[in-house]
């Protein structure tokens, strides 16, 4: 199975994310962002970063790239698209996700191990979890405030389309304390926390067996080549 | 040269950790008058030629379709200079 990763000027965690997928068992697929060619891939990850130097707004520019109006084009069709923090951003910048992130309420950028709940399990990236399911994933951002409307925010809930919402601490100020989102037809999920940054034992979070052996980030990639082998 | 001006602010209910950092500088220095700061953006588009109502129309759309974000921001003023 072929995963694509779109890289943007600025993007930072494509390799990671290639990794990740080889990780889990795919076949990582380098894309450029000024290419429409998506090369037939099967799913794709906008990856984490500051395209485009995050100017105008956090994934504004990248969401008028060529590959991304391709992107667009085919998750309309039921491509799988995970966008992991900017790519998250990304996401909404192009109406494939509802809302906006802004600046983190306290104006700092922030760097922790973050405890999420899995909500929704009937979504392409999250299949393999189990419904409520604690997992630990990295997080790294300045702009990760989930905002949407009243009405936006009560569709959302009542569709079930949260699919992670942080535990703990919400480190950033988001409503309803939503760290994930996906589309009506859960194909396309974003979400500021990194799950590239866990998925092998030695380099993720710590946890209560060993120091940095968290590998909660894996069953997305996983979760991914499952949903692609069963459609 | 001619330009289009387009001013746009984080909506108005929406906190605005940005300027809310300002106000408290503003206050920590001095300013107890200024009770809050608001920061927003503008943006200039220029030509080189005269603009035409027909780029007037465009940098409307423009506005609200790629320079701000409904969902964060208000376009507050499209001005041509």
């Amino acid at each position: 199975m072929k995963i694509g990763v779109i890289t943007y000027p600025g993007t930072l965690d494509d390799r990671d994310a290639q990794r990740a997928i080889r990780l889990a068992g795919g076949t990582p697929v380098p894309l450029w962002h000024a290419d429409q060619d998506l090369k037939k891939v099967d799913a794709v990850v906008l990856p984490g970063g500051f395209s485009y130097g995050d100017y105008l707004r956090c994934g504004a520019i990248a969401a008028k790239a060529p590959a991304t109006q391709e992107v667009v084009r085919l998750a309309k069709q039921g491509l799988p698209v995970l966008g992991i923090c900017n790519g998250f951003q990304v996401l909404v910048e192009s109406h494939l996700l509802p809302g906006g992130l802004i600046r983190n309420e306290h104006q700092h950028f922030i760097c922790r191990d973050q405890k999420l709940r899995v909500e929704n399990t009937n979504t392409a990236w999250t299949n393999l979890f189990e419904q409520d399911q604690e997992i630990t994933i990295p997080l790294k951002n300045g702009e990760g405030g989930y905002i949407a409307s009243p009405d936006t925010l009560k569709m959302l809930e009542a569709e079930n389309r949260v699919v992670f919402r942080y535990l703990d601490v919400n480190p950033n100020g988001s409503m309803n304390d939503i760290a994930g989102l996906t589309n009506e037809r859960g194909n396309v999920v974003g979400l500021m926390p990194h799950p590239e940054h866990a998925v092998e034992p030695g380099f993720g979070p710590d946890t209560d067996i060993a120091m940095r052996s968290g590998i909660d980030g894996l069953k997305f990639f996983q979760s991914v080549l499952k949903a692609l082998v069963n459609s | 040269m001619p330009k289009i001006i387009v001013e746009i602010m984080p909506k108005q209910d929406l906190l605005d950790p940005q300027g809310k950092a300002v106000a408290n500088a503003l206050h920590r220095s001095g300013h107890p008058e200024i009770v809050n700061a608001r920061i927003g953006k503008r943006i200039e588009l220029h030509f080189d030629r005269d603009i035409t109502s027909e780029d007037m129309a465009n940098a409307e759309k423009l506005a609200s379709s790629f320079l701000s974000n409904d969902v964060i921001e208000d376009v507050v003023a499209i001005t041509k200079e």
